[in-house]
């Protein structure tokens, strides 16, 4: 065990602080929430008129909660991209040779991804509060809110993870972007289920991702939330997805 | 040979340069689709809201993907003209009796093509998904004409930043900035319906807006001179501008 802990935290700290020292991997990470933010948010914020919309706290903090879920879910996605480009340049390769325990390499990654996603979130969290965005749910309700956000941040990190061990290559970003933003954006994203429209209901009511939006939506807001449904599938998507990451893992030991 | 030649062989090579590689072509043209698609969906209760200029989503988001493709036809020039400097190319070419204008012309009418190519496949699936213009196939002439002086306008500007810079990476960390006077626009919701005065100032005073606006007035209005006028002169202006900074740029390297 010692091993294991010793393997992740070493990864965790190279990767965390190979992030904060390169604006080019820190920036985009905290800019582009921030962006879809203000641009959902800002923009769209005519649409909490819509009849049948309603939302008690308002849509800052309607949006708030997708922007949320979705800097986490990218949070995972850019780890995916750091351990690609460590087999590119030989260095996972080397560390693997070296480790004492390989699955504490998995793990440290998906340390990283979530101290990641934790600095990004409070940032949101500070500039959403600033901005006068409205919280109706208790500490609890938003301890809750934050438990979602890591596991959908666990569960992006254990896909990309699967995909960048399975590939070494950062040629693979694509693969491992493209679905997650897919997932993402086939949810309730800018108003409630009830009111989608077209072909994109009928997939939003199937999303696995649509009672995690809802769910940090009832949360936020303080109302009632279906807790057993949204950690329930949650929890199954980050163990699916951890044993698809071990996978994969499996299969770079056997690449060499 | 004539500058005119000299232009078409130049066309030809960027033309061919493009379609030999799908990653140039495929996500230029999915993507933009991908997205309005999923917007139509999502955003269709929007037009439940008094005064949304249309009964349908799509007649309204399908600017998008026209705006969206030039900016990914931007990418590509600069792209690909970033690469004649880093590989030696426009040095080598210096030498020959080449007018270096052929270069530029060359590039840029090749981008147009790719881009006359998407905005077709775009029309092709709005046509599919049921849209209705306004001002009739007189309409959708003059959207193709505008949609080719935008990505004309686009290319022009990302030629200028891969000539200035002489780095595809350079060229491709402008992107987001695109993205950002992409998304505080009246690209979601007209203008009038932005709810957030400090939005809508931005998007009135964001060019961009009335790009937009000139590609949807043929659909949504029919023959609406004005938003034509702004439209046809803000693509033309950012073209002029564009084009002459790029063709300053490329002189420069000649030269040095």
């Amino acid at each position: 065990m010692r091993r294991f802990t010793d393997v992740a935290s070493a990864v965790a700290w190279r990767s965390t602080r190979r992030f904060l020292q390169n604006p080019q991997l820190l920036l985009p990470i905290l800019i582009f929430p921030l962006f879809f933010f203000t641009a959902f948010a800002g923009g769209l914020s005519n649409i909490g008129n819509v009849p049948g919309f309603d939302f008690p706290s308002g849509y800052t903090a309607f949006q708030f909660v997708f922007v949320l879920l979705q800097a986490s879910a990218f949070g995972g996605v850019f780890t995916g991209f750091g351990i690609a480009t460590d087999f590119e340049n030989g260095f996972a390769r080397r560390l693997m040779l070296a480790a004492p325990n390989r699955l504490g390499i998995l793990f440290g990654y998906a340390l990283a991804a979530l101290i990641r996603a934790l600095i990004v979130g409070t940032l949101l969290f500070a500039v959403a509060l600033a901005t006068g965005m409205k919280v109706t749910g208790d500490g609890v309700d938003l301890f809750g809110l934050i438990v979602l956000a890591v596991l959908v941040n666990l569960t992006a990190s254990f896909w990309a993870a699967g995909i960048a061990m399975r590939f070494r290559t950062i040629q693979a970003g694509p693969l491992m972007q493209m679905p997650v933003f897919i997932v993402l954006f086939l949810a309730p994203v800018y108003v409630p289920l009830a009111l989608l429209g077209g072909w994109v209901h009928a997939v939003a009511r199937v999303n696995p991702f649509t009672p995690l939006i809802e769910g940090g939506r009832d949360l936020i807001s303080g109302g009632t939330v279906d807790a057993g449904l949204i950690y329930g599938i949650s929890i199954a998507l980050a163990l699916a997805f951890g044993v698809w990451a071990i996978r994969g893992l499996r299969s770079a030991e056997r690449a060499g | 040979m004539s500058l005119v030649e000299q232009g078409g062989e130049m066309a030809r090579r960027s033309i061919l340069q493009t379609l030999r590689q799908p990653a140039m072509v495929i996500p230029p043209i999915l993507f933009p689709l991908t997205l309005m698609a999923i917007n139509v969906g999502g955003l269709d209760a929007a037009t439940m809201l008094p005064g949304f200029p249309a009964d349908s989503y799509l007649d309204f988001a399908i600017a998008f993907p026209f705006i969206q493709g030039s900016l990914f036809a931007s990418i590509n020039a600069g792209t690909s003209l970033a690469r004649d400097v880093e590989t030696g190319f426009i040095k080598r070419l210096a030498l020959t009796p080449m007018q270096r204008s052929a270069l530029l012309i060359g590039n840029l009418a090749g981008v147009m093509v790719v881009a006359l190519i998407a905005a077709a496949i775009y029309l092709a699936v709005g046509f599919a998904a049921g849209l209705h213009v306004e001002a009739g196939v007189g309409g959708v002439l003059v959207m193709l004409v505008l949609a080719m002086l935008i990505a004309l306008a686009f290319a022009a500007v990302g030629a200028f930043v891969g000539l200035q810079t002489g780095s595809g990476e350079a060229v491709q960390g402008v992107f987001p900035l695109f993205f950002v006077f992409l998304f505080l626009s009246s690209s979601s919701l007209p203008r009038n319906l932005i709810e957030q005065d400090w939005f809508r100032t931005i998007a009135t005073y964001n060019p961009v807006s009335y790009l937009f606006e000139g590609l949807r007035a043929p659909i949504l209005f029919g023959w609406d001179g004005e938003a034509l006028a702004l439209g046809f002169g803000i693509a033309a202006a950012i073209a002029v501008i564009a084009t002459i900074a790029a063709s300053r740029a490329l002189r420069t390297r000649l030269v040095h």
